[in-house]
């Protein structure tokens, strides 16, 4: 067992698309969110929909971290790395959002440090190799990255790493559902859930979707046949009439999650009161920041951001995107004036993203190069 | 949203206890098991891991279940191929 | 409440479709081809670049790149032995058919398992000139050092590039040096300059694929991108990968003479596989279809991959090239290939199309597919 092979089985992908395909309704239309970047970028790198009948579509939804970063954000990770002797670290995917006066790489070259880092830990690091810099690791994510975000806090803490600090950007899954459910107009039928959120949180979490809003929602691992089975799931439930929320990622997933994961999050971070969602607008108590008691570590107490709140592009309907009210190729500038390389977008600039997703892996005509092929 | 790839534990304490070097298709990196630490990994163990994190520890009895479960289905489909193309010829 | 593994009895498999995504997927298909067309119009414009100064993007191959060399470079220099920007000129002296390239080489770290920066100098400038069909002859050699350069590690550098330029059959006949302060460089940076003589008759062009041809790569991908990339020690992953840094030059004569029809022949540096077939599908206009289980990849680099969260196709080789052929003679093509030490590992990967123009597709290991597009920036790892 190597838990990534044997779940891209095209046989067993052939089945559940036959079951699939029976379990919809004549002439009913499936909608469903894949809430998850992580579940965008495995139907796409796949070619996932090639198995969904017509019937079935998949939404995808805001849970690109990346991707919900609001401008404002940006401009203020920028602004703090341009302060004397600061080195800033990220993610790979945050180097080249755009925020109101270019992104990360667009800085580095006009002669800030701003450096990619492939976990929090790596951070810890460099702020221990150059005692002479203040080193800020920018950190986004929902609960999957919360807690070593937490973790390489608490470490800073314990070594007396005084030249460490966080700025904090965590957001967590369940206030974006919420929004989106909240919003007019909204018709899903059910959600394919976070299965990598939820090996922290748990699926009792996810309880309300399904007793409030009368929608099923199933916790999903990332490989094309999780997320195929994930889907018969959800069809399943609907023909039985039943609203419940399944863990079809039981070999990952514990119905309870990680409590300890939960304990890290809980010493090191609280709720704020609000935070502003890139495409979704504030959402009340849908993000995390530093407690008073880890202040000396927070960025944002230790650095004046300017904390200007920028508002979306015009033309960018990243929002409506997220929200899933329109395919990424329906908004107006998709393709045009917002492309991977030039992204107007957060949407379009992670690879997870549903627009960057679409641009890169989906544009093209399927009916047409199916003809072509079997020439 | 979150990347979480599975590699198999080959060695815990590589340095401090709450370290572990895992294998990833035949190239290593020590990710930091503090969030799992109460679940008890030994080497052979597989684990989900996420910015240097080990998230979870993954069942393989689970994941057997759920291939065993998705080849019955398979198994039906083909059944129902065989009876499709049995009527076909008749 | 329930686990996946529900009693499977309630199902009721009712037509069987044929095949996967049988139907039509979008709902709106004029509306969405509206679109795509839309798109195409857009890539087609005339690159500009928009940015105010240079950022790393520029120097990853990908889209960014192209971007820089097409409305900078080559409108200011533009002549018709530039025009086709291939990897090397092609001119006539003479009476002489001779293929004329340059390369710079700024790799950190310098050393890595499999090679070092005067062993890639050597070997990227000689297959260059070794795709064109051209044989490599002589080579310039300019370095900048950096003030502190240790001149142990300059001896290093310098016997490499004599052991790999006899290997490759070249001699190194001009050079330069320039010492920068301290700071103003990373050690030591190399540019090569090479120039060989075409004596065969075949006339290789990026723009020369038509429908039917085969896709063939020389040998597993990715291999010397990861080997720096972990070598830079930044990730901290171990692993036994080493770069395949070689001169390509016996492999394309083998290649050749087993299949003279050969359309064109890119070495896969910068950018990948995926960057040289969509080169090869935008200039040709055609499309590239790739089988994704036939892409030879070592476990290793898909492991480095996975972690990393990129895609091998993305990643740089500099000891692999990416061919077309007419696909008649892709067997006897691959089976040359395979006569050789370098060539161990060749595949066809896929074939040419008519439509959709200059575009790559992929049919994915999982029965899918999808776009391959050019690079956009840098492969950066993907943790979320």
């Amino acid at each position: 067992m190597r838990f990534v092979d044997e779940f891209r089985d095209q046989e067993k992908a052939r089945a559940l698309a036959a079951d699939i395909a029976a379990l919809c309704e004549p002439r009913r239309q499936y909608k469903f969110m894949e809430v998850c970047g992580g579940h965008t970028h495995t139907i796409y790198k796949h070619g996932l929909e090639d198995y969904l009948p017509e019937a079935v579509t998949m939404v995808h939804g805001p849970g690109c971290p990346v991707c919900v970063i609001p401008m404002g954000r940006v401009d203020d990770a920028i602004s703090i790395a341009r302060q004397e002797d600061v080195i800033m670290t990220s993610f790979g995917d945050m180097m080249r959002v755009p925020g109101s006066r270019g992104s990360f790489l667009d800085s580095n070259a006009a002669g800030s440090d701003i450096r990619m880092v492939y976990s929090p830990l790596d951070s810890l690091k460099i702020a221990r190799d150059n005692p002479a810099k203040r080193v800020v690791f920018m950190a986004i994510g929902f609960e999957t990255t919360a807690p070593s975000t937490a973790m390489t806090l608490l470490r800073a803490s314990d070594e007396g790493l005084g030249n460490f600090s966080v700025f904090c950007n965590h957001v967590l899954v369940n206030p974006a559902i919420k929004a989106i459910l909240g919003s007019p107009g909204m018709a899903l039928d059910g959600f394919v859930g976070p299965g990598h959120v939820t090996t922290v949180i748990g699926c009792e979490p996810y309880g309300w979707i399904a007793k409030d809003y009368r929608k099923p929602l199933v916790v999903s691992g990332f490989e094309p046949l999780d997320i195929l089975q994930s889907v018969r799931m959800l069809l399943l439930q609907l023909r039985e009439g039943r609203c419940q929320v399944e863990n079809q990622y039981t070999r990952a997933v514990a119905w309870e999650g990680n409590p300890r994961a939960r304990a890290v999050i809980d010493e090191v971070m609280e709720l704020r009161p609000t935070f502003e969602w890139r495409g979704l607008g504030s959402i009340p108590r849908s993000a995390l920041r530093l407690k008073e008691k880890y202040a000396a570590f927070d960025a944002e107490r230790l650095f004046d951001v300017p904390g200007v709140r920028v508002a979306d592009p015009k033309a960018c309907q990243c929002g409506e995107v997220l929200k899933g009210a329109i395919k990424p190729w329906e908004c107006k500038v998709f393709g045009t004036a917002c492309t991977p390389e030039t992204p107007i977008g957060t949407c379009m600039v992670s690879s997870e993203g549903a627009c960057a997703a679409y641009y890169n892996f989906g544009r093209f005509d399927r009916r047409k190069v199916r003809e072509a092929s079997r020439v | 949203m979150c990347l979480g790839i599975p590699g198999e534990v080959v060695e815990v304490g590589a340095g401090r206890p709450d370290l572990a070097k895992v294998d990833v298709s035949g190239v290593r990196r020590v990710v930091n098991i503090g969030l799992i630490e109460e679940e008890g990994v030994r080497p052979g163990d597989w684990v989900l891991i996420h910015v240097g994190f080990a998230l979870s520890k993954l069942d393989e009895e689970e994941a057997r279940l759920t291939l065993s479960y998705l080849e019955q289905i398979g198994q039906a489909y083909e059944d129902e191929l065989k009876a499709l193309s049995r009527s076909e010829i008749e | 409440m329930n686990g996946p593994h529900t009693p499977a009895a309630e199902r009721g498999v009712g037509e069987v479709p044929d095949g996967p995504g049988d139907a039509p997927t979008s709902p709106a298909p004029s509306a969405e081809q509206a679109v795509l067309e839309r798109i195409e119009r857009a890539r087609r414009r005339k690159p500009r670049v928009a940015e105010e100064r240079i950022t790393l993007s520029h120097g990853s191959g990908g889209k960014a790149t192209h971007n820089l060399v097409e409305a900078l470079f080559l409108e200011a220099f533009r002549n018709p032995l530039l025009e086709p920007l291939e990897d090397q000129a092609l001119l006539h002296l003479d009476g002489e058919h001779v293929a004329f390239t340059t390369d710079s080489f700024v790799v950190s770290p310098l050393f890595f398992p499999g090679g070092d920066i005067g062993e890639l100098a050597v070997n990227g400038t000689v297959n260059d000139l070794a795709v064109s069909g051209a044989r490599p002859l002589y080579l310039s050699a300019g370095f900048i050092l950096e003030e502190g350069f240790p001149v142990q590690d300059l001896r290093r550098v310098i016997n490499s590039m004599a052991s790999a330029a006899q290997h490759a059959g070249v001699k190194v006949v001009t050079g330069d040096t320039k010492v920068v302060q301290r700071g103003k460089a990373d050690g030591c940076y190399i540019n090569t300059s090479g120039i060989g003589v075409l004596e065969r008759p075949e006339r290789l062009s990026a723009s020369a694929a038509r429908e039917g041809d085969a896709v063939i790569v020389s040998g597993p991908i990715g291999d010397h991108g990861v080997t720096v990339m972990l070598a830079r020690g930044e990730l901290d992953i171990e692993s036994d990968v080493r770069s395949d840094t070689a001169a390509l030059t016996p492999l394309v004569e083998l290649l050749l003479d087993a299949a003279p029809g050969t359309r064109c022949i890119r070495d896969a540096t910068r950018g990948g596989v995926a960057t040289i077939c969509n080169e090869f599908a935008q200039a040709s206009e055609v499309a590239l279809v790739l089988d994704e289980h036939r892409v030879p990849v070592r476990a290793e680099v898909r492991g480095a991959s996975e972690i990393l969260g990129i895609d091998p196709l993305y990643v740089a080789c500099e000891g692999r090239f990416v061919a077309v052929v007419p696909g008649d003679q892709a067997r006897p093509a691959v089976d040359a290939l395979r006569s050789h030490p370098l060539g161990e590992g060749a595949e066809i990967v896929g074939r040419v199309l008519s439509e959709p123009r200059g575009v790559v597709l992929l049919n994915t290991e999982f029965g899918g597919s999808r776009i391959v597009d050019m690079l956009v920036g840098d492969p950066l790892p993907r943790i979320c």
